[in-house]
């Protein structure tokens, strides 16, 4: 509907649209993963991306970071097929840690800052600072909660489109949870969006604009968070457990 | 420490009815500005898009106004503020005589009790 309007934003021409996600299938050998999913991702939203264990979330976020080819079906970032130009605009949190564990928080600030031109040193600084993380340490003398704090970290701090979460918060205590969603909402801006994968619902609900439901390979349910409440008369958790009861 | 919520109303509801007691209250006096929305939104803990729908609803009633480029200010109608007041006294008012009367109290008995509930914490202070 709205995603041919576009609009000028600092000279620039802007979709209002950060993603687009047309009808991806893709599966591994015989295993089938995605089922044709298709749902958008507007400027300036956070989404949520929900589902049980093995759905397909961490594949359908990896098809768009441009790590995995679809085998059928149409992705586009700012108007881009996942490449080259979409890795400048996408940042990225995978499940698992690719960083070297040899490094120190300090030399990955400067990692990041060598790779990534939108990566905001001053702004990783200042939440290290806030959580308390010395930036001489190693990241292989760090706890699994912390090492998830550094990580998320060097991701929020660039000055992205498109923030891919995965996971962000599995690992971290309740009390650097609330700081960790409070970051994300500090920092992000109405020209940019985010995609967050998780199963801790009901810790991060309120920060969504949007929620998607992934069920063996389809959305289920997709819709803004508080008309989901309205309609439903329960919490998108509540919604979860429901609609995903064993 | 972000704002509590009921887990099964829309959140930008609860929003409107949190800042409409701030407002009842006097957090923030006729006239006043308001913190701007990406302040309000991280200091509840919940997306700027629904604190921009809450603040968006309570323009629509009057009670906050917005100048283009100098941010929102609470309404300086006094009065307007005092009837907000009034509204949520009277919810609360009906949710108790709901709990009390499926107690099975009567209007009467509802109204002596409530007297001498007040009478009392009256003479303790």
């Amino acid at each position: 509907m709205n995603e041919n309007i576009e609009m000028i934003s600092g000279g620039a021409v802007v979709s209002d649209t950060v993603a687009e996600i047309k009808n991806i299938h893709k599966g591994y050998h015989q295993h089938p993963v995605l089922n044709g999913v298709s749902f958008s991702i507007p400027r300036g939203q956070i989404v949520g991306l929900l589902g049980p264990n093995g759905c397909g979330k961490s594949t359908l976020i990896k098809l768009m970071a441009g790590l995995l080819q679809p085998d059928q079906g149409e992705i586009r970032i700012n108007g881009f097929t996942p490449g080259r130009q979409t890795k400048a605009l996408i940042s990225y949190l995978p499940e698992r840690t690719y960083l070297n564990d040899w490094m120190k928080v300090q030399d990955l600030l400067h990692f990041f800052a060598d790779f990534y031109q939108d990566f905001d040193l001053e702004r990783a600084r200042q939440m290290l600072q806030n959580l308390q993380i010395d930036d001489k340490q190693k990241l292989k003398t760090m706890s699994k909660g912390t090492k998830e704090k550094v990580q998320l970290i060097l991701v929020m701090s660039r000055r992205a489109q498109l923030y891919l979460l995965d996971e962000p918060i599995g690992g971290v205590d309740p009390a650097a949870r609330d700081y960790i969603l409070s970051t994300i909402l500090k920092n992000f801006d109405e020209s940019s969006s985010i995609l967050i994968s998780t199963h801790l619902i009901h810790d991060v609900e309120t920060i969504f604009d949007q929620v998607l439901f992934l069920d063996q390979g389809k959305i289920v349910i997709n819709g803004q968070v508080d008309e989901i409440r309205e309609l439903y008369g329960k919490s998108i958790d509540g919604l979860f457990r429901e609609v995903f009861k064993c | 420490m972000p704002w509590s919520f009921d887990d099964n109303l829309p959140i930008y509801l609860q929003i409107i009815q949190i800042l409409k007691c701030d407002l009842a209250r006097g957090k923030y006096l006729p006239g006043e500005k308001l913190p701007a929305v990406r302040e309000l939104a991280m200091e509840a803990g919940v997306n700027p898009n629904t604190m921009q729908k809450a603040l968006a609803e309570l323009e629509r009633d009057g009670l906050v106004k917005s100048q283009r480029t100098a941010g929102r200010f609470v309404t300086e109608d006094k009065e307007k503020i005092m009837e907000v007041a009034k509204t949520l006294a009277y919810g609360e008012i009906a949710r108790m005589i709901d709990n009390i009367s499926s107690l099975g109290y009567s209007t009467e008995e509802i109204l002596s009790l409530v007297e001498k509930y007040l009478t009392q914490s009256a003479n303790k202070q």
